[in-house]
C-alpha cells in the first residue's frame, strides 16, 4: 500500500492496520524519516511532489520489492506540504515471515524512493529558502541494489 | 502537449504548467529543452543546467534522448530529494 498525504501518521496504528487478522507475519520493520533542524539552519521544510507520477513510482517501487522478497505486507506513507523540525516525513513498513527479508526490503524501498519518487524538499531557515540538492550517496545506495540483482 | 515544471525549474521558469506546440523538428527531450530555452530569459535560466534536469513522459522517468512523439504530458524537474 502507498499513500501521499499532508497529515501526520501514527506508526503504531499503521502497523496494527497492516497486520490485522494475519497470523503469518513473523517480522515487522519500520523506517521513519523526520525533519532535522541542522543546528538551527532549518526552521521549515516544504515538500513538493508530482501528483500522479508520485503514486505511479511508489507503486512500481513497492511491486519491485515484493518481487525480490517474500513480503506479507508493505506500506509507504510520504507526507507533502510544509513541515517543522521533528515532524515525520516518510514511513516505510515491511512485514515478512523472517527478519532478513523485512530489513532488506525496507532499506531497498527507502533507497529507491530517494532516487526515483518525484518529491522535492525546500528548506527555509534564517537565511532564506533553498531547494535541497540531491546527494550522490543516495544514487550509490540505489545502484548497489541493481548490482545485487545482476549477481 | 502538456508540460509541467517542478521545484527550481518551476521557480526559474515562473510557470508550473502550460500547453505547448513545438515544431515537428523537435523530436527528443533534449531538443525540447533547447526549444524551450530559446523562448525567453526565464526559460534560458531554467534550462541553463539542462544536463542536471530530469524528465518524465506520461509519468515515467526518461533519458534526454527519449523521443517525445505521442507524449501527452512531459515534466521537467531537478533530481528528486524525497524521503
Amino acid at each position: 500500500m502507498i499513500r501521499v498525504q499532508t497529515e501526520d501518521f501514527d506508526i503504531g496504528a499503521e502497523i496494527a492496520a497492516l497486520t490485522a487478522g494475519r497470523g503469518d507475519i513473523g517480522a515487522i520493520v519500520t523506517f521513519t524519516g523526520t525533519v532535522r533542524d541542522q543546528h538551527g539552519a532549518v526552521t521549515e521544510l516544504t515538500l513538493e511532489h508530482y501528483p500522479g507520477m508520485t503514486e505511479t513510482e511508489l507503486h512500481r517501487i513497492e511491486a519491485e520489492a515484493k518481487s525480490r522478497w517474500p513480503l506479507q505486507a508493505s506500506l509507504i506513507v510520504h507526507r507533502v506540504g510544509t513541515l517543522k523540525p521533528g515532524d515525520n516525513i516518510v514511513l516505510v513498513v515491511t512485514a515478512s515471515a523472517h527478519r532478513d527479508a523485512a530489513f532488506d526490503a525496507a532499506k531497498f524501498l527507502m533507497d529507491y524512493l530517494k532516487t526515483s519518487a518525484p518529491f522535492w524538499k525546500r528548506e527555509t531557515g534564517p537565511d532564506g529558502a533553498n531547494w535541497v540538492d540531491a546527494k550522490s550517496q543516495d544514487d550509490d545506495a540505489a545502484a548497489r541494489w541493481q548490482k545485487r540483482a545482476a549477481e | 502537449m502538456r508540460v509541467l515544471y517542478f521545484a527550481w525549474v518551476k521557480d526559474k521558469a515562473g510557470i508550473a504548467a502550460e500547453d505547448i506546440n513545438p515544431p515537428a523538428s523537435v523530436t527528443t527531450i533534449a531538443e525540447l529543452m533547447n526549444w524551450l530555452k530559446a523562448r525567453g530569459p526565464e526559460f534560458a535560466n531554467a534550462f541553463e543546467r539542462a544536463d542536471v534536469i530530469r524528465a518524465a513522459i506520461d509519468h515515467s522517468h526518461v533519458r534526454h534522448d527519449a523521443r517525445i512523439a505521442g507524449a501527452r504530458e512531459i515534466a521537467f524537474f531537478p533530481p528528486v530529494t524525497g524521503g
